[in-house]
């Protein structure tokens, strides 16, 4: 197998939180990737807000349905077993806490678990589509992002500075250089990526790192 | 007893809307969305219009069409981040835009058709999205007052319609269709096929046709139903 970059090893380690019998929806952008990662056997529920449950595969535009797509855009083919539903009834599985996961991308996320993904102002405005519902009401929510921007800046804070998406919603991110979990009592560094240091994460990241005593599992 | 024939020619269906018209559109990206409703609305000019849809489709498809014409004065929607154009008029304050989440907005249309006055929720709470909205304290705890949302017309797209009305959709092409067929004081349903009466088995009817006021029948689709080109 060859080597895996950074971000396909954050990928990789996010999937391996889609647990068998899950039902799950996975943002647009980077958490959509992730299930290049995930077992074809592993039974698991896929949920994408525009109106079905049981994603497959995404197809080829010679063998897509002009009237099956994701909620991202992409062609997809359903799996046995799939359902369509309208819009108020999508919203409603995600709000009545039917989702067990979801994951997200981040402009920010803080310590406390605020999440900001949809607004940047007087740069990018374009509405927060899904966003609110998912990271408010899914059971639990997986952040996936680079540890830092495109300038070096740290994208885990101890608040946020952009308008929020939800407050407190965030259990888990996933980054190029670590794992961390969001708890009551903190930030907690869980693993840490192949070859960055410790050190390295503290310095990439904007709030307090609870670092446990025992070595970190690394992915 | 044979029951009412509602299928009507494209023109006149559209020549129903005026001016300053509320008019909801199905549709989430090219799926479900009303193109040939839309292309006449285009076609005849009504001004002044408040959209609204889901998205605003992409540059060059769909509701584009109404924002380039200059036909939208208002849109009400979740997101526009597939149409730079969208973006744009909105920057330059051309037009309004209300931001919605979206399974908000799918709620605020479903209520009005259920033919309630809103509905309580704590969706966007701690967040710019509950400024200025209404606070409930309801059984204890805090929630916000989210209105129903109605308009004057629907635009919506459906698989199958028999003359009255009774509608099915395909796939991930339902999403807003069936709530606003419910949500607007006269329903204008296009249809990909029309099937005589019983030809759509009872229990399979997605939107019953006590909801639907106009049933105008498709030619063969133009090409901006199809797969999109990226």
């Amino acid at each position: 197998m060859a080597l895996l970059n950074a971000k396909e090893r954050m990928l990789r380690r996010a999937a391996k939180d889609i647990e068998a019998g899950m039902t799950v929806n996975l943002g647009i952008g980077l958490p959509t990737q992730v299930m290049t990662y995930v077992s074809k056997d592993l039974p698991v529920c896929l949920h994408s807000e525009n109106g079905i449950a049981g994603v497959g595969a995404l197809v080829t535009k010679d063998k897509a349905d002009r009237n099956l797509i994701d909620a991202g855009g992409a062609y997809i083919s359903p799996v046995p077993g799939a359902s369509y539903f309208d819009s108020a009834v999508s919203f409603a599985l995600v709000r009545s806490g039917r989702l067990d996961l979801t994951l997200l991308g981040a402009f920010e996320v803080a310590a406390n678990g605020d999440l900001a993904n949809w607004i940047i102002p007087g740069r990018f405005a374009a509405g927060v589509g899904g966003a609110i519902e998912l990271a408010q009401k899914a059971r639990k929510v997986g952040v996936i992002t680079t540890h830092t921007d495109k300038h070096g800046n740290p994208k885990i804070l101890e608040r946020c500075t952009l308008p929020l998406t939800a407050i407190n919603c965030v259990d888990r991110i996933y980054t190029d250089m670590a794992v961390c979990d969001i708890t009551s009592e903190g930030l907690i560094l869980k693993e840490i990526a192949e070859g960055v240091s410790v050190e390295d994460v503290v310095n990439a990241t904007g709030a307090d790192l609870t670092i446990p005593g025992a070595p970190l599992p690394t992915f | 007893m044979p029951m009412p024939d509602k299928t009507t020619d494209l023109t006149g269906a559209i020549a129903l809307i005026p001016d300053a018209a509320s008019i909801m559109v199905g549709g989430f990206g090219v799926p479900g969305t009303p193109f040939c409703l839309i292309e006449e609305l285009v076609r005849q000019g009504q001004k002044n219009l408040t959209i609204i849809k889901n998205d605003s489709n992409e540059a060059g498809m769909g509701v584009d069409w109404l924002l380039q014409s200059g036909q939208v004065k208002k849109l009400i929607t979740s997101h526009i981040g597939l149409n730079p154009n969208a973006v744009r008029l909105m920057n330059e304050g051309l037009i309004e835009v209300e931001f919605v989440a979206q399974g908000i907005l799918a709620e605020r249309i479903r209520v009005a058709g259920a033919g309630l006055m809103g509905f309580v929720t704590d969706i966007g709470m701690g967040t710019p999205l509950a400024e200025g909205k209404q606070r409930v304290i309801f059984e204890g705890k805090e929630g916000i007052l989210e209105p129903a949302l109605k308009a004057d017309f629907a635009l919506v797209h459906a698989d199958t319609a028999d003359p009255f009305g009774n509608l099915t959709f395909n796939a991930t092409a339902r999403n807003f269709n069936p709530l606003i067929a419910m949500a607007a004081r006269c329903t204008i349903a296009e249809a990909e096929r029309v099937v005589p009466l019983g030809k759509i088995d009872p229990g399979h009817v997605q939107t019953p046709a006590p909801f639907v006021d106009h049933v105008v029948a498709l030619p063969d689709l133009p090409e901006v139903y199809g797969i999109v080109e990226r």
